[in-house]
C-alpha cells in the first residue's frame, strides 16, 4: 500500500454508507471526529490507554485510535451515535443517566460503547468481572460505582441487547 | 412534572441525554469552514536558549500553511499585567514564543498549522532544533536550602499566608506528655482529565472571535485574550459549553488558547490547536511538597503544641501558593502553633491549583500526626478528635458559621462498623491479608465571591436563566436550574439554564468549592428581582386584587400569583404580557457577600472519612476494600450530584495515597511517565465499596441558599484515612505518597 496516496473505502456507520478517500495514516477515531463529523466518540490519549475512543467494529468492542481507517474497509461500525433506538436510550445508556455513571460526560461514550460490547461478549458474571472487564475504559471524575452499578443493573435485567 | 421545592432532591443530570447519546460538544469538536489545525512543538531541553529553528523543510510540506515561533511570532501585548488571569500566582506569567529562552521541559516553542491534523503533527518532527543548554535545578530535597516565603499578590485573598505563630511552640513541645513528629512527601501529580486542552477558535471578520475554549472561566478566557492581543472584549466570545473534566487545569488560560488564537488573527482562518497527552504534563501540576509535623499532647489527649511546616516547590517566574498548613489551626485548639509555608524556585512549570489544592496535601501530614499520637496515648482516633473538638476557630478567634463535624465523626463511625476495630496494629485479619481500619478528618473552605446573573421570562410563561459559568462535570446545570425552579414557583421543566458563554452576565471561574455558593446566589438574586418585576406589574393592574399587598406577601407558583393571607387572590402572569404585549420580562443582577459582615465568621465545610484496607505482605497489594465519608457542607441542593462529586473525590484520595504520581528524572528535568499507561489513575477494578453520608448542616449566615460546596472536600481526608489504615493493618508508617507496593517491603 502507498503511504503517500489517499485510499478509497467504504465504511458502514451506524448503517449509513461512507465512502472515503483517505490517507493510511488516518486513523478511524480522526475519520469518524474531523471527517464525518461524528465526534461523540472520544480522544482521551491517542495510544490506546484510556478506552474513551471505544467504538463497536462488527459488533465487537475496538480502540479507534490505535486503528487505521484504511483496515477496517468494509466494516460495520456503530458509534455512541448509533446506540440507542433513534429517539428511545439503550438500556445502557438509561442506567448511566439513572445512576449518574458520569461526570463531565467525556469518557461516557466509551465507556457504553464498552459495556455494550461487553454485555455481548457475555464473560462478566458479576460485579468483579464486570470491573474487570470494563477496566480499560478510565473516568477521571470518578464515576466508577455509578458505572459498575449501571452495567449490573442492565445485566441483570437480561436486557442487553 | 417535577414537585416543588426541587432543592434537595436526587434529580438526574438535565444534560444526561446529551452525555449518553454522544451528542454533547467540547471544545475541539466543532467544525468549520476551512478548519486548519495547529500541532505544538514542545522544548526537548529544560534550561537555556533556543540557538537555530529550522522550519524550512517542515514548511516546504505539502498542506503546511505556517510554522510560527518565536521568531516570526506576530507581536502581542508588552505588559506582563495584561497577560494575568484570574488565578495567575505573583511572579510574571509564562508567555508562549516569547523568546528563545527555555524555562522547562516541555516548554511550547512552536506552533505548526497545517490542513490536517495528520500533516500538522508530521510536519513538527520535521523541525530542526539546536540549543544551547543550561544547568538547570528540578530536584526539590536538593534545593531545600533555597526555601523562602512566598510573595504575595491578587491571589493570597483566597489563599491567606498562615496565622502568626500563638504561645511558645518550642517549649510545650517539649514538656508535652507525648509527642509526635515525622516528615511527608508527596510527589508531583497532574490533573489529567479525560480531554485533552483544545481550542476552535472561529475567525468572524476583522478582530472578531468566537472562541470555543476548554476552560474552567469562559470570562477568563476572554479577558486574557483580549488583553493579551489587544482585542476589545465585546469581539471575543469564549464559548464552554460542555468541558471533559478539568480538577484546576482549566483555572488558566492554558498555550493552546494563545496559539489557535495567534495563528487564527495572523492567517484570519479558522483554526484549532489541540495538545496530545504527553503535553497535558507541560502546564500547570500540584507541587512536589515536603512537610514536617511535631504535635504535642497532655495525658488527657489534649493538644497542646502544633507544628506544620511545607515546603512545596515553584517555578522561577511565578509563586504559586496554596493552604497547607493552616488547617490545623482551624481544625484544633491548640494553645501554641508554629505554622509556615515555605517555596523553592525550580526550573519547572508553575504549579497550579488542582483538586483540594493544598488541604490534601497539608491534611495529610496533620491527620498521620493526629493517629500516632492517638495510638501513643493509647485513645480511640475518633475520641481523640473530639477531646481536641473546637467550638470556634482558636487561629482567628472567630466563630464558625455552622460545624456538624462531630456528626460526621459519629454517623461514619456508626455506618463503617468503627466499634468493630480491635486497636492494636496487625490485630486483624481476612484470610491471608492484614486487615486495617484508619480514619481521618477533612476540612476546606466555604467561600463565596462576587456574581451576576440573568432571568429572562417570555410570554410563554417561561423562563431563560444565564450565567457564563462554566459546568466541568459538577452538576452546575442542574443545580442552578433547581434554584431557579424554588425561586420562580416554576417546575424545571419551566426553566432553561444557559450556561458557559462570556457574553453572558459574569461569573468567575469554577473553582475552589465556590461555584453553588457564588453563582447559585446569583441566581437567587435575579430570580427574585424578576419575581419583584412581575408583581410590580401585577399592581398596576386594578383588579389584580394585589394593589396594596406587600412582596414578601406574594407567592409565586405555576405562573400564578397568591397572596399568603388572602384565599381569593390568583393573578395569572399571562395578564402581564396580555397588557404589555407578550413583551419578555428581564432582570439582571449581581451578587456578592456583604462585606461588612461576611469576615466576621470562619466558613469551612467538614468531612469524617473511614477506610478499610487489606493488605496482602507477600504481594505488596494494597486494596481500599470500604470507605465511608460523611460530609457536612451546610445544605445539599442535588444529593445525586452531590454524592457523585464526593465519591470522585474519595476515587482521587485513593489515586493521591495509592497511585498516582509524575515521576521526574532530575538528570533531564524531565517527567518521565507522560501517559495514561505510567500515569497510573484507580481503574474500575481498583474501586470497591464506597457510601456517603450527607450531614444535616444548617447555616443562615454562608448565604440565602445555606450551601457551602463539595467539589474538594472528598478528597481532603481520604489520603491520611488511608495511611492510617496501612498502619493499623500493618504497623508500618509510611509518609511518603503515593505507597506503591515496594515500600511495604
Amino acid at each position: 500500500m502507498d503511504s503517500t496516496q489517499t485510499h478509497g473505502i467504504n465504511l458502514s456507520i451506524n448503517s449509513s454508507d461512507y465512502h472515503l478517500q483517505i490517507l493510511p495514516w488516518v486513523t478511524l477515531l480522526d475519520v469518524l471526529r474531523e471527517r464525518i463529523g461524528l465526534t461523540g466518540t472520544k480522544k482521551g490519549c491517542d495510544h490506546g490507554q484510556c478506552g474513551a475512543c471505544t467504538v463497536l467494529v462488527d459488533g465487537k468492542r475496538i480502540l479507534s485510535c490505535l486503528t487505521l481507517a484504511v483496515m477496517k474497509d468494509g466494516a460495520a461500525i456503530t458509534t455512541i451515535e448509533g446506540i440507542a433506538n433513534g429517539e428511545k436510550l439503550h438500556p445502557i445508556q438509561q442506567a448511566f443517566i439513572d445512576h449518574d455513571a458520569f461526570q463531565c460526560g467525556y469518557c461516557t461514550p466509551g465507556q457504553i460503547c464498552s459495556a455494550v460490547g461487553m454485555l455481548q461478549e457475555a464473560k462478566a458474571r458479576n460485579r468483579e468481572e464486570i470491573k474487570e472487564l470494563m477496566s480499560g475504559n478510565l473516568c477521571r471524575c470518578g464515576a466508577s460505582r455509578g458505572i459498575v452499578n449501571a452495567v449490573m443493573q442492565v445485566m441483570e435485567g437480561g436486557s442487553n441487547e | 412534572m417535577t414537585k416543588l421545592p426541587s432543592i434537595g432532591k436526587p434529580i438526574s443530570r438535565l444534560e444526561g441525554r446529551l452525555k449518553v447519546t454522544g451528542i454533547a460538544k467540547y471544545a475541539g469538536e466543532y467544525q468549520a469552514p476551512g478548519l486548519l489545525y495547529g500541532y505544538v512543538v514542545n522544548s526537548t531541553i529544560t534550561k537555556g536558549t533556543i540557538k537555530i529553528i529550522d522550519t524550512a523543510d517542515a514548511k516546504a510540506l505539502e498542506g503546511v500553511i505556517e510554522i510560527f515561533t518565536h521568531e516570526n511570532r506576530p507581536s502581542t501585548a508588552w505588559f506582563d499585567f495584561q497577560y494575568a488571569d484570574m488565578d495567575a500566582p505573583p511572579g510574571t506569567v509564562f508567555k508562549p514564543l516569547k523568546d528563545n529562552e527555555i524555562k522547562y521541559n516541555g516548554q511550547p516553542i512552536a506552533l505548526v498549522v497545517a490542513d490536517t491534523f495528520e500533516m500538522a503533527r508530521y510536519a513538527a518532527t520535521q523541525i530542526k532544533l539546536a540549543y544551547v543548554e543550561e544547568k538547570f535545578e528540578t530536584d526539590l530535597e536538593s534545593n531545600i536550602d533555597k526555601a523562602r516565603k512566598p510573595k504575595k499578590g491578587m491571589a493570597s485573598m483566597l489563599k491567606p499566608p498562615p496565622p502568626k505563630p500563638a504561645g511558645d511552640f518550642e517549649k510545650a513541645y517539649e514538656s508535652s506528655f507525648v509527642q509526635s513528629s515525622g516528615e511527608f512527601k508527596h510527589g508531583t501529580e497532574h490533573h489529567n482529565p479525560m480531554e485533552m486542552f483544545a481550542t476552535t477558535v472561529i475567525y468572524e471578520g476583522k478582530n472578531r472571535l468566537k472562541i470555543y475554549d476548554k476552560t474552567q472561566g469562559t470570562v477568563n478566557s476572554q479577558m486574557y485574550v483580549a488583553n493579551v492581543f489587544g482585542l476589545k472584549m465585546k469581539n471575543v466570545q469564549v464559548i464552554a459549553p460542555f468541558v471533559g473534566g478539568a480538577f484546576g487545569s482549566g483555572l488558566r488560560p492554558q498555550y493552546q488558547l494563545f496559539m489557535a488564537v495567534m495563528a487564527s488573527l495572523a492567517l484570519k482562518r479558522n483554526v484549532r490547536v489541540t495538545l496530545d497527552r504527553a503535553q497535558m504534563f507541560t502546564f500547570g501540576h500540584r507541587p512536589t511538597t515536603l512537610q514536617y509535623a511535631k504535635f504535642g499532647a497532655d495525658e488527657k489527649g489534649k493538644l497542646n503544641a502544633v507544628y506544620h511546616k511545607a515546603i512545596g516547590e515553584t517555578s522561577q517566574f511565578e509563586d504559586y501558593t496554596e493552604i497547607v498548613v493552616n488547617w490545623a489551626g482551624m481544625l484544633y485548639p491548640a494553645e501554641n502553633t508554629l505554622l509556615e509555608h515555605r517555596l523553592v524556585p525550580l526550573d519547572v512549570y508553575s504549579p497550579l491549583d488542582m483538586r483540594a489544592p493544598g488541604g490534601s496535601t497539608g491534611m495529610h501530614a496533620v491527620e498521620v500526626t493526629m493517629d500516632d499520637l492517638a495510638y501513643k496515648l493509647n485513645i480511640d482516633p475518633v475520641e481523640f478528635r473530639l477531646i481536641n473538638y473546637a467550638e470556634k476557630d482558636k487561629s482567628s478567634g472567630k466563630e464558625y458559621s455552622s460545624k456538624e463535624l462531630r456528626k460526621c465523626y459519629l454517623q461514619a463511625a456508626a455506618k463503617f462498623g468503627w466499634e468493630k476495630r480491635s486497636p492494636e496494629p496487625r490485630s486483624m485479619k481476612r484470610g491471608n491479608k492484614l486487615v486495617g481500619y484508619g480514619m481521618a478528618t477533612g476540612i476546606w473552605d466555604a467561600n463565596r465571591i462576587l456574581a451576576r446573573a440573568q432571568a429572562i421570562m417570555t410570554s410563554d410563561g417561561k423562563v431563560e436563566i444565564k450565567s457564563a459559568v462554566t459546568d466541568i462535570g459538577t452538576g452546575t446545570i442542574t443545580i442552578m436550574t433547581q434554584i431557579a425552579s424554588d425561586e420562580l414557583g416554576l417546575p424545571l421543566e419551566d426553566i432553561t439554564f444557559s450556561f458557559a458563554d462570556s457574553s453572558m452576565p459574569f461569573a468567575p471561574i469554577q473553582g475552589g468549592s465556590f461555584t453553588t455558593a457564588t453563582v447559585g446566589s446569583a441566581v437567587q438574586v435575579a430570580c427574585r428581582a424578576l419575581n419583584k418585576e412581575l408583581f410590580k406589574k401585577a399592581k398596576r393592574d386594578k383588579d389584580s386584587g394585589l394593589a396594596d399587598a406587600a412582596f414578601e406577601d406574594a407567592v409565586f407558583s405555576d405562573g400564578f400569583i397568591f397572596l399568603k393571607n388572602s384565599a381569593e387572590v390568583k393573578y395569572s402572569v399571562q395578564e402581564i404580557f396580555a397588557a404589555n404585549g407578550g413583551k419578555e420580562i428581564k432582570t439582571t443582577n449581581s451578587s456578592m457577600p456583604n462585606p461588612l459582615t461576611y469576615g466576621k465568621k470562619i466558613k469551612l465545610v467538614h468531612s469524617a472519612v473511614f477506610v478499610e484496607v487489606e493488605v496482602d505482605e507477600e504481594l505488596g497489594i494494597i486494596e481500599v476494600t470500604r470507605a465511608v465519608t460523611a460530609v457536612a457542607a451546610g445544605k445539599i441542593i442535588n444529593p445525586k450530584t452531590a454524592e457523585s462529586q464526593i465519591l470522585g473525590g474519595m476515587i482521587w484520595g485513593i489515586s493521591k495515597a495509592l497511585h498516582e504520581e509524575t515521576i521526574l528524572d532530575n538528570q533531564f528535568g524531565k517527567y518521565m511517565n507522560t501517559n495514561l499507561a505510567e500515569y497510573h489513575i484507580p481503574v474500575h477494578a481498583d474501586i470497591h465499596d464506597l457510601d456517603v453520608v450527607f450531614v444535616e448542616e444548617e447555616d443562615d449566615f454562608v448565604n440565602d441558599l445555606g450551601v457551602k460546596g463539595v467539589g474538594e472536600i472528598g478528597v481532603v481526608g481520604m489520603p491520611p484515612a488511608i495511611t492510617n489504615a496501612i498502619f493499623h493493618a500493618t504497623g508500618k508508617r509510611i509518609n511518603n505518597l503515593p505507597i506503591h507496593f515496594d515500600k511495604l517491603l
